[in-house]
Parts: C-alpha cells; structure tokens; sequence
C-alpha cells in the first residue's frame, strides 16, 4: 500500500516537474508575476512530492518487502539495519530516485533561499532545475522503476553485494549525487543568464555558495569512497583511475574550476562569458559520470548496472541538455562584454592560470577514460589505459598548481608586480626546499618522489599561512586573525588541506614498505620496526556471513602495541569473499595487515604494509571540505542575497 | 548444513594478489618483476593490474612475467614477450605509437592552445586597461563628477 503511494507520488512529481518547466518560463517571459512566482511554490511541492516517494522506497527496504523486484535483488532480511537503509541506494533504480530527489531538493532549497533573486532570473533558474528532473523522472519511470513489484514474492532477498556494506560505502553515493547534482544548480543558473542575457557581479556571487556546496560534496563523497577502497580491497590502494572514479574526479576538477572563476565575475565582472561555459560542462560531465556507470561502454569495478538501453536514455538527456546549453551559449554569449580590467600579472591572470590547469588535467583525464572506447571504433584497436598512463600524463598538471598556487593566490587584484609577491615568499621557499633536501639526504637510494612532495607540501601549507599572517598586517595580531572574513580563511584552509593531501599521496606512494610471506603460528617475522606474530586463527559467525579471524600481535622494541584482527569473510548468500584489512592507525604511519589463505604446511600468507601518512590524504580531503564550508559561511553570501533589494526598499524608519 | 556453507565458502575463498610462492628469490629480479607486474592489466579483471588482481589468469602471468625475467630477458624484451601472446590489451600504459599519439599528444597540445587563447586574452584586457586609463568617462559624466564632489 505504502510502496504503491509512493509509486504514486513519483508519477505526480513528474507531473508537477513538467508544469514548473514550462509555466515559469512563460511567466517570464511575459512579466507575468504569478506565472512566475508559481515555480516556488512547484519547486516545494515537486521536492516533497519526491521526499515522500524515497522514504516509501527506504520502507519497502526496511521492513524488507520482498515483493518489491529491487528489494529481492538487493536487500536480505539477516542484513543489519545500516545496510538496509543504504541499500535503497546500493542498486541503480533506487539510486537515481536518490539522484532525482538531490535535484529536487536543490530546486526547493533555491526557491526557499532565494530570496534576493531578481524574480525572472528566479522563475527561469527553478525552470530549467525542473527540466532536468523531468528528463530523470522519465528516465526512471520509463526505465528503471524501482516500485516495480513480482507477481509471487519470495521469501527472502539475494542480499547487497558485500562489498558494498560497510559504512564507509553506505554515505559514499549520496554525497556524490549530493555534488554531481549540486553542479545541476550552477548549470540552471548558466541557462537562465543565457535566457535573460545578462550575467553581473550579483550573477556571480549567486551561483557561488551553490558551486561550493557542491565541490564540498564531491570533495567528500570521492574521500569517502577511496578511503573505502584503502581498508576495504586489500592492498592499500587507494585511487585506481577506474573509469568511474575519473567520473566522479572529471566534475571535481571541472567545479574547482568553477568556483574560481567565480570568484573574478564576483570581483571583477571579467571572465563571464568562461564561467558560463564552465558551469555547462561541469554539469555535463556529471551527466557523462552518470552515462559511463550505468552504460557499461567502459568496463570498470563499479559496474553494478549496466544496460545498453538505459546507457542511450542518459546519452539522450546529455545530448538534450548539453546541445541545447551550448546551442543557447553559441547563440547568446557575445553579448556579455566583460567589463574589469586586468595587467598581465594580477589575481586575475592566476586564476585564468588556475583554469586552464584544472580545465585542461580534466581534459587529460577524460581523454584517458574514453580512449578505449575511441580506439577501437575508429582505429580497431583494443587497448588499455590505466594508472601509468594518468600517472605521467595528469600529475604534472597538479604539480604545476601547486607551485604557481601560493604566489598566485597572493598578488594584488587588477595588477601586480610578479617579482614583488614572488621576492615576499623567499623564506618560504628556502624552509620548504631545505624540508624537501633534508627528507632526499635522509632517504637513500631512492625515486624523488617523496621529497618533491614534501616541497610542494610544505610550499602550500606554508604558503598559505603566510598568506593569513599578510592578511592581519604581518604582525601576529591573533584578534585580527580570528575577525578575518570566512572567505579568507576558507581559501587558507583548502588549500592547506590540497597541500597535504599532495604530500601525503607522495609520500605514501614513495616510502611503503610490503611485506608477502607464509607466516607459521607463533613465529615472529620482522616487518620494518615491527615485530609481528600470528598467534591464532579462528572462525567466526557474524549476522550474515562467516568470517575466519586472525589474531596478529603486534611489537615495536620489544613491546606490544596491540593486537590486530584481519579478517576473510564471506557471505554464502550473494556467495562473495571479502576482504577485511585489519589497520593499526597512527599519526605518522598506518600498519596494515592482511590475512590470506591457509597452506599446505599449515602457515597462513600474510600481508603486511607500512603505509606512511597514509591518514594525511583524508587528513587534507577533510581540509578542503572544511574550507569549502568556511568560504560558505562567509556572510558576504547571505548579505548579497539581500543586496539587490534593499536599495528599493529605501531606508525603513529607525 | 552450517558446516556445509562453510566448506563450500572456503573453497570458494578468493586467492591473494601476489603470492608468496611467487616471489623469485632474487630480490632485484623481483623487484622488477613487480614494476612489470602493475603495468599489465589483468584480462579478465575490470581494470586491475596482475599485481593487484586475485584472478588465476593473473597468477600465470605474473609468473610467465617471472620466468622470462629468470631466463634472461630485459624488461622490454618480457613485456614484448607478453604483449605478442595477448596483444597489446595488457598494456595498462598504452605505447606512444600510431593513434596512440593523440592520446599522449591530447594533453600537451590543449595546454598550448589553452595558454595561447589565455594569453592573448589577458593582454586584450591589459591593453583595455591602459586605454581606459586615459579616458574613462565621457565628457557629460565629467560634469557630473565635478557636481557631485561639489555637493
């Protein structure tokens, strides 16, 4: 019943959606105040609509109603309450329902916070939002409908693929839908400029907070999966330059780029016309995430659906919205002069540098991912391109941001002097480079990876709070510090946390140290510093799969530090293995241990990695989340939201 | 029964990337049997590595890898020695030969057009910039200032 009003709701939503395209872009058309004001009330409606659908779909979950097809295939009744709820995401239909509800709830978040929106420019940016949840509506309702019921319910479900439930994964998927369809407002504000033909500084600082918001997302949906990766898969990677990690890693790029040219139509009204652009085909690579995972043209360890027919739908709604954007772009684009002035050395040119790296390593990126695919079409080869090829062909792009990133992010708006801000982080780089020397003589023999990490590391963090201490007058004054606007401290922040997450990817990759052996019960092995012994093997049964234990002591000169517990496990319903990695995490360095099969001589091989920094990747992920949320908080966001209105207003009696 | 999913679960247990009854005794061959190792794809994985791949196909080449580099083989002569059994698929780093090269060349060659459309826009905007600095406002808006400041 409550799953049959939830399917209900789904289909009134979709209605809904399909009015609020059309009525608010009439509406402004023709000035029409309430034609126009009806896509706020649409918007609310359409999300709530949607809201009330999910949570039928999450019941059905819950309660484990097998007569639902996508419960069955994807839920079992043994599994633990977590994994119930996240596996209304776990599976493709409930995932786009998950997809579709993000895009109405920004919609319905625009028409709340709004407030200070022109009304046409309101009307067409809920219109065009609305648009972009009718083509998903269609496409689930048409496609993938995930209250599709069976005629004779079984009596228990197939379960979620184990590798899925773990917590780490449970949130992954909804704080990347969270970014990918947080770029869909960024997207919606572009076309309704275009529509209206004219972007302005306000323009600017509208589509910003909702770019951040989304960079943030993103930031902390791929951490969350590639940590996930680190402790779940057994070896300690942590990026594979899968197909659909670059999915999630090409919008990344695209919306760092975004936010800072945002910045320069905010300050500067310069670089509109690049910004427009750029919120277009941020938009359209979530899109083209969204196609590469559910199409199956790449193989990839993500594919949990695939369907040919889907795969053309989401290639339709990209082909729809990207052609019509970049139609409308084509059409409309000159007429948005830009307006600030700017010397060849300013804030402005190393932002426009800053876009051309991100827009361009983004580039790279995607031409890795679909070359593949490209090669055998048109050239009838059949090829790979993995790590290596991204390895050689994108690290040098971020290697150059990272050196041009603190002098960049310090010369003066309009025009600067290059040597002058250069000459001012002389210290700075000496301390960085005597770090990076240091580090190379101590480590023999080895790549330089390591330390011209450390320098590139040391040059953005220190850099960065060079620029904070510029900021309070180059004296200290801690009262200053704290009075600094969110804004400031949110560009220290984050690029504080890129600066470690550099180093520690560097530094991961330059100093692990592995260990592969056939460890006897009760011998102690050497590892590193670490003195190692498998002192037990067990089994063990836990609510839905069975696991064999290993109990691995743990010493360093001559004490214990404790005991790990590496676990293989596997669940004889979806009848998958797992891995469980037993980590010891410390500061510094994590030991990682894995525990494999038994042999013929009654030794267990086990696995052992030192991994150093190895938290400082997520360290620094965190970093640059939490300076995308204090450059959120800057008020100057919620003062512009009233900005335009107050003037017309005039003053109200005291 | 339960003794039963357990049995049957062992047996279907997954076995471990590299193993240790693999590794050469020779660490520097090793070693470079496992830089080999992660530069070729596991064939029937999704985009794994034979260094990180639990698969059995990954097994047997990590030690083909093995035995070429014991017999004698350079680094190169080995990966020939694969890549003219399984074509050039394996390669998780493509060669920069034939078409090959507008994948490498993509990057480098967007860079250039990049930083000479960037260029030239920002000396477009410089050289606005010392014409508008000499005359910025019209003759009427002059007169304006000069009340305004009056006032």
């Amino acid at each position: 019943m409550f799953t049959e009003l939830g399917h209900f709701a789904l289909i009134l939503a979709f209605l809904v959606a399909i009015v609020q395209t059309v009525v608010p872009l009439i509406g402004a058309a023709k000035r029409w105040p309430s034609w126009m004001s009806f896509a706020e009330s649409a918007a609310i409606i359409q999300f709530s609509l949607v809201a009330f659908s999910f949570a039928a779909l999450v019941w059905a979950f819950v309660n484990s109603d097998f007569s639902l097809r996508i419960v069955v295939e994807n839920s079992h009744s043994a599994k633990p309450m977590l994994y119930k709820i996240s596996g209304t995401w776990g599976n493709h239909e409930g995932s786009m329902l998950l997809w579709v509800l993000i895009v109405a709830l920004f919609g319905a978040m625009a028409a709340f916070f709004g407030g200070g929106l022109p009304p046409t420019l309101k009307a067409r940016v809920l219109a065009v939002q609305a648009s972009i949840a009718v083509a998903f509506f269609a496409f689930i309702l048409f496609t993938s409908n995930p209250f599709d019921r069976l005629v004779v319910a079984p009596f228990d479900g197939r379960d979620l693929n184990p590798l899925l439930q773990d917590p780490g994964l449970a949130f992954h998927p909804p704080f990347l839908y969270l970014g990918y369809v947080g770029l869909s407002m960024a997207f919606s504000f572009a076309v309704a400029a275009l529509i209206e033909g004219r972007v302005d500084a306000a323009w600017g600082r509208w589509v910003r907070p909702w770019t951040l918001a989304a960079w943030v997302f993103l930031t902390i949906g791929i951490a969350l999966g590639s940590w996930w990766a680190y402790y779940e898969l057994g070896w300690g990677g942590f990026w594979f330059w899968d197909p659909v990690e670059n999915a999630s890693f090409m919008p990344w790029l695209l919306a760092a780029a975004l936010l800072h040219s945002a910045i320069v139509v905010e300050k500067r009204e310069a670089l509109k016309s690049w910004t427009i652009l750029l919120a277009i085909i941020a938009f359209g690579f979530s899109l083209i995430g969204t196609f590469i995972v559910r199409s199956g043209l790449l193989t990839s360890v993500h594919a949990f659906a695939n369907d040919p027919e889907r795969g053309v739908f989401i290639l339709l709604i990209l082909v729809f919205f990207m052609g019509g954007a970049l139609t409308l772009f084509a059409a409309r684009a000159q007429t948005m002069e830009a307006k600030g002035v700017f010397g060849m050395f300013s804030r402005e040119s190393a932002l426009v540098l800053n876009n051309i790296l991100l827009a361009v390593s983004c580039f790279v990126v995607f031409v890795g991912t679909m070359w593949p695919m490209v090669a055998e079409m048109a050239f009838d080869r059949k090829l790979s391109v993995g790590p290596p090829f991204f390895n050689a062909a994108f690290t040098p792009f971020m290697v150059a941001l990272g050196i041009v990133l603190p002098v960049g992010a310090m010369l003066p708006w309009k025009r600067g002097k290059l040597g002058k801000t250069a000459y001012s982080f002389r210290y700075v780089f000496i301390l960085a480079l005597a770090l990076a020397l240091l580090v190379w003589a101590m480590q023999t023999g080895r790549s330089a990876l390591g330390p011209v990490g450390l320098f590139l590391g040391a040059w953005i963090t220190m850099g960065a709070a060079f620029d904070l201490w510029s900021r309070t007058g180059r004296n200290g004054s801690l009262k200053r510090l704290f009075r600094l606007p969110g804004a400031d401290w949110g560009k220290a922040v984050a690029h504080t946390g890129l600066g470690v997450t550099m180093f520690a990817i560097a530094g991961l990759t330059a100093w692990e140290v592995e260990d592969i052996r056939v460890a006897q019960p009760g011998q102690p092995f050497e590892v590193g510093q670490f003195t190692l012994t498998l002192e037990n093997v067990r089994r063990v049964q836990g609510p839905n799969y069975f696991s064999t234990t290993a109990d691995v002591l743990v010493e360093k000169d001559g004490r214990s530090i404790g005991t790990l517990h590496p676990e293989k496990r596997d669940y004889p319903v979806a009848q998958m293995p797992t891995t469980e990695a037993a980590i010891d995490y410390r500061f510094l360095r994590d030991l990682y241990v894995v525990i494999g099969d038994q042999q013929a001589n009654g030794g267990w091989v086990v696995r052992t990695y030192i991994k150093p920094f190895a938290n400082w990747i997520w360290a620094g992920c965190i970093l640059m989340s939490l300076g995308g949320l204090l450059s959120l908080s800057d008020r100057r966001f919620r003062v512009a939201a009233g900005a335009r209105k107050t003037p017309a207003r005039g003053v109200p009696a005291e | 029964m339960k003794r039963l999913v357990l049995v049957l679960s062992l047996i279907a247990s997954p076995l471990f990337a590299v193993q240790p009854d693999e590794v050469l005794d020779d660490p520097v061959l090793e070693e470079r049997a496992r830089d080999l190792s992660t530069g070729l794809r596991c064939l029937v994985c999704r985009n794994e590595s034979i260094d990180e791949s639990n698969a059995d196909l990954a097994r047997d080449l990590r030690l083909l890898v093995r035995e070429r580099l014991v017999a004698g083989d350079t680094d190169e002569e080995a990966i020939a020695f694969i890549v003219d059994r399984y074509g050039e698929y394996v390669l998780l780093k493509p060669t920069v030969t034939g078409s090959n090269l507008m994948l490498w060349l993509a990057g480098p060659t967007m860079l250039l057009i990049a930083a000479v459309m960037g260029w030239s826009f920002l000396r477009k905007r410089s050289q606005v910039q010392a014409e508008g600095e000499k005359d910025t406002l019209s003759e009427a808006e002059k007169e304006r200032l000069r009340q305004i400041l009056k006032d």
